[in-house]
C-alpha cells in the first residue's frame, strides 16, 4: 500500500467521474430532487383539511352561520359555498370531483328556535373512506354540541389530546436519513457494477496491472472517492431537508461510521456483482436485482415501521436497512445504543463483502 | 542465456486446447523481434505470458532474467507494453494519462517530448474517447514509453489502422530500435515484419515453425530461384533437353534454376532456337510465399517442418 500511488490515481479517477454528467447526477442531484418531490407530496399530510362544499338553503340564518363557523373551528374541514343555482348538490359534487358536501335545509334556524327536529344532508364519496369518516365525524360532533346546549346539558366525559413520542417527528425527518441511505447505496452500486464489468471488457484493469498501482491501492482510492461522495450527498440532503422543509435533523458523529462503512459495503457488493458476470449487460441485471429491493424496502422513502409485519422481516434482511436505521438513530433520535448495534452489523457486512470482492475480483488471467 | 526474452518448452493449455504447445524463443537485446502467425496461432497468449498477464501451464519463461508471473514487480518498471486493442479511460486526455503513469511509476517525464515522439501534440488535451483508432494506439505507445523501458512489447499495434497511421507507428518502432531498446512485436502483417524486424519467428498451432532473419527463412524454406520466360509457345519443347524442372505459366514457362549458371544456358538455348520471346525475369519467394507454404495447411503438401527442427526457435 503506497499512499503516493493512491494519491496519484485518485485525481485521475475523480476527474473521469466528474466529467460524466450521469454519475454526478445519480450521486448528488437525484437524491436532492427526490427529497424535494417526496417532501412536497407527503410533508403536510398530517394537517390536511378535507374540502367540504356547503349549500345553505336557510338564507344565512344566524343559527346556520353559527353552526358553520363551529364546523370550521374543528380544523378538520375547509368550507366552500355554492348557491342554489348549482342545482342538485350530489350531482355538483360528482361533476367537480369533490369529496364531501353539506346541505343546510330551508327552515334550519326556525327549527332550532322551535326545538323541532331538522336533518342536515351530508354527502360523502365512499371511495375516499377516511376523508368521508372525517367529515361525518366533524359534522356529528358539532351537531352533538348544539344538541347538548339546546338541552341545557353539560358534558360529562371530556378528552385531552397528547402526542406519543414518535409523533413529534414528521415524515421529512425520516426522509432525510432514508435518502442519505439511498445515496450511499445507489452511487457506488451503479457505478461499480458498470466499472467492474466494462473495465474488464475494455481490459482497463489489465492496463492498470502493467503499472506499479496495486489492486489494494486501486480499491483504496476508489473507496475514498465514494466515501467522499457520501459525505457530500449527506450534507446536501441535510441542508435541503432542514432549510426547505424544516426537518429536525441533528448532525452528530454517530452518522460518520455509516457514511464510511456504507459506501465500502456497496462498493464491494457492486464489484462482486460485476465480477461474477461475463458481460456488462448481465452485470447490469445482477446489479439491479440487488439494488432495487433495497432501494424501496429499507426505509428509504417510508419508515419500515409502516410496513406490514412480513415486509418488515424482509427489510431486516437487507443491508441498507441497518445503514438507514443507524442514520435515523444518529441524526434524528440521538439513540447511541441503536447506532452501535447497527454499525456493528454494517461494519461486519462491509468487511465480509469487501474481502469476498477482493478474492473474486482479479486483474490478471489466473487460469 | 542472457537474452532479453528466453522461452523454452512453453505450454499454455485451456482444457484440452493447447494454445501454446512447446514454444521456444530467444530475443537478443537491442533487436526488433517479430512473432508472426495466422490468427489463433497463439501469438497473443504468448506475449501475454511474457507480460506477466497469464500464467503458463508449463515450461520456463524469462523476461530480462526474471519470471514474469512471479517476479513481475521486479521487471514492471523496465518493460513497456502496448496490448492488442488498447483501451484507456474515456474521459482523460493523453496529457493527463501520461501524467498519471508518470506519477504511478514515480518518474519525471518530458510530456511534450513524449507527445511529440508519438505525434500526438495536437491532440494532447482532447478527451480519449474523441480520438481515432490510430490516435488511441499512439496514446498506448506513449504510456508504454513513460517508464523509459529497455524492452517493449507491441501486440498487433497496427491491426485495423489505415496505411498512414500504420506508417507512423512503424516510425516509432524504428526510433525505439535506434534508441537501443529491444522490441517484441507480434503481427499478422508480413510486410510489417519484413519492414521492421531483425529476426522473425513464424508461429503456427502454438509452435515455432520457422525462425531467423527474413532472408534466412526465405533461403531455408523458400523454393529455389526461377527464370520466367514469356514468348512463343514452342519454347517449352526447345528447352526440355536442358533437363531442368519446368512448369508452364500463362504466356510462357517457368524454369527452376539449380544454380545461377543455368540461367545463361537457358538464355543461350533460347537465342540459338530463333524463337520469339518478349521478356524474362527471375522469380524468388517472398516472405509471404514462405509464410503461406509454412502455415497454409490446405494448399500445400505438408511442408511443415517437425517441431524439433534445429532452426526453429534459435
Amino acid at each position: 500500500m503506497n499512499p503516493r500511488r493512491i494519491a496519484a490515481y485518485f485525481p485521475a479517477f475523480a476527474k473521469g467521474y466528474l466529467r460524466n454528467p450521469l454519475g454526478l447526477f445519480m450521486s448528488l442531484i437525484f437524491p436532492v430532487i427526490l427529497i424535494l418531490i417526496f417532501g412536497a407530496v407527503f410533508s403536510n399530510s398530517g394537517s390536511q383539511q378535507v374540502p367540504v362544499t356547503v349549500e345553505n338553503l336557510d338564507h344565512a340564518s344566524a343559527a346556520s352561520v353559527e353552526f358553520l363557523s363551529a364546523l370550521n373551528a374543528t380544523g378538520a374541514v375547509s368550507l366552500s359555498f355554492v348557491g342554489p343555482d348549482a342545482g342538485n348538490l350530489s350531482g355538483y359534487l360528482a361533476q367537480h370531483g369533490l369529496v364531501a358536501g353539506i346541505v343546510i335545509p330551508d327552515g334550519f334556524g326556525a327549527a332550532i328556535a322551535n326545538r323541532s327536529a331538522v336533518a342536515l344532508l351530508v354527502f360523502t364519496n365512499p371511495s375516499s373512506g377516511s376523508e368521508a369518516g372525517l367529515v361525518e365525524g366533524a359534522v356529528q360532533g358539532v351537531a352533538n354540541g348544539f344538541n347538548l346546549e339546546l338541552a341545557h346539558g353539560s358534558p360529562v366525559i371530556g378528552t385531552e389530546t397528547l402526542h406519543v413520542g414518535s409523533q413529534l417527528y414528521g415524515y421529512i425527518d425520516y426522509l432525510v436519513p432514508g435518502l442519505i441511505g439511498f445515496s450511499v447505496l445507489v452511487s457506488p452500486m451503479f457505478s461499480m457494477v458498470n466499472i467492474s464489468s466494462t473495465w474488464k471488457r475494455d481490459k482497463l484493469f489489465r492496463q492498470l496491472s502493467l503499472t506499479p498501482l496495486t489492486r489494494g491501492e486501486w480499491l483504496a482510492a476508489t473507496l475514498l472517492w465514494y466515501v467522499l461522495l457520501a459525505f457530500l450527498s449527506a450534507a446536501l440532503l441535510v441542508a435541503v431537508g432542514a432549510l426547505v422543509y424544516g426537518a429536525h435533523v441533528t448532525i452528530t458523529w454517530g452518522a460518520v461510521p455509516f457514511l464510511v462503512a456504507g459506501p465500502i459495503l456497496f462498493v464491494g457488493l457492486g464489484l462482486l456483482a460485476g465480477s461474477v458476470s461475463n458481460t456488462p449487460e448481465s452485470a447490469g441485471v445482477v446489479g439491479n436485482i440487488i439494488t432495487f429491493p433495497m432501494m424501496f424496502l429499507s426505509g428509504t422513502f417510508f419508515p419500515v415501521s409502516l410496513f406490514p409485519g412480513w415486509l418488515q422481516t424482509v427489510a431486516r434482511v437487507l443491508p441498507l436497512y441497518y445503514v438507514i436505521d443507524g442514520l435515523n438513530a444518529a441524526l434524528v433520535f440521538a439513540n447511541s445504543a441503536a447506532v452501535y448495534q447497527d454499525f456493528l452489523i454494517v461494519g461486519i457486512l462491509a468487511l465480509v463483502v469487501s474481502l469476498a470482492a477482493v478474492r473474486v475480483f482479479s486483474w490478471r488471467d489466473e487460469r | 542465456m542472457g537474452g532479453a526474452v528466453e522461452v523454452s518448452r512453453l505450454v499454455k493449455a485451456y482444457g484440452s486446447l493447447r494454445a501454446v504447445d512447446g514454444l521456444d524463443l530467444s530475443v537478443r537485446p537491442g533487436e526488433v523481434f517479430s512473432l508472426l502467425g495466422p490468427n489463433g496461432a497463439g501469438k497473443t497468449t504468448t506475449v501475454e505470458i511474457l507480460e506477466g498477464l497469464r500464467r503458463p501451464t508449463s515450461g520456463t519463461v524469462e523476461v530480462l532474467g526474471r519470471d514474469p508471473w512471479t517476479e513481475m514487480d521486479a521487471i514492471r518498471a523496465r518493460i513497456g507494453v502496448i496490448p492488442q486493442e488498447f483501451h484507456f479511460f474515456p474521459r482523460l486526455s493523453p496529457r493527463e494519462a501520461i501524467r498519471l503513469y508518470a506519477r504511478l511509476f514515480d518518474r519525471k517525464v518530458d510530456e511534450e517530448a513524449l507527445l511529440a515522439t508519438v505525434e500526438l501534440l495536437d491532440k494532447a488535451d482532447a478527451m480519449y474517447d474523441t480520438l481515432s483508432g490510430g490516435q488511441h494506439q499512439k496514446v498506448g505507445m506513449a504510456l508504454a514509453l513513460v517508464n523509459d523501458p529497455e524492452l517493449c512489447f507491441l501486440d498487433e499495434p497496427t491491426t485495423g489502422l489505415d496505411p498512414r497511421a500504420r506508417r507512423s507507428i512503424w516510425a516509432v518502432v524504428r526510433r525505439l530500435r535506434a534508441e537501443g531498446r529491444t522490441v517484441f512485436l507480434t503481427t499478422h502483417y508480413l510486410d510489417e515484419a519484413q519492414q521492421l524486424a531483425d529476426r522473425i519467428a513464424i508461429l503456427d498451432h502454438g509452435r515455432v515453425v520457422a525462425a531467423g532473419r527474413p532472408d534466412e527463412i526465405i533461403g531455408r524454406y523458400g523454393r529455389p530461384e526461377r527464370l520466367r520466360l514469356i514468348g512463343d509457345g514452342g519454347l517449352e519443347s526447345k528447352l526440355r533437353p536442358l533437363g531442368l524442372p519446368m512448369v508452364p505459366v500463362p504466356g510462357g514457362v517457368e524454369i527452376t534454376l539449380g544454380e545461377k549458371a543455368d540461367a545463361l544456358a537457358i538464355l543461350n538455348a533460347v537465342a540459338s532456337s530463333g524463337l520469339a520471346w518478349e521478356s524474362f525475369s527471375t522469380v524468388s519467394d517472398t516472405l509471404e510465399d514462405v509464410f503461406i507454404r509454412l502455415v497454409g495447411r490446405e494448399e500445400d503438401g505438408g511442408v511443415r517442418p517437425a517441431a524439433d527442427d534445429p532452426g526453429a526457435g534459435r
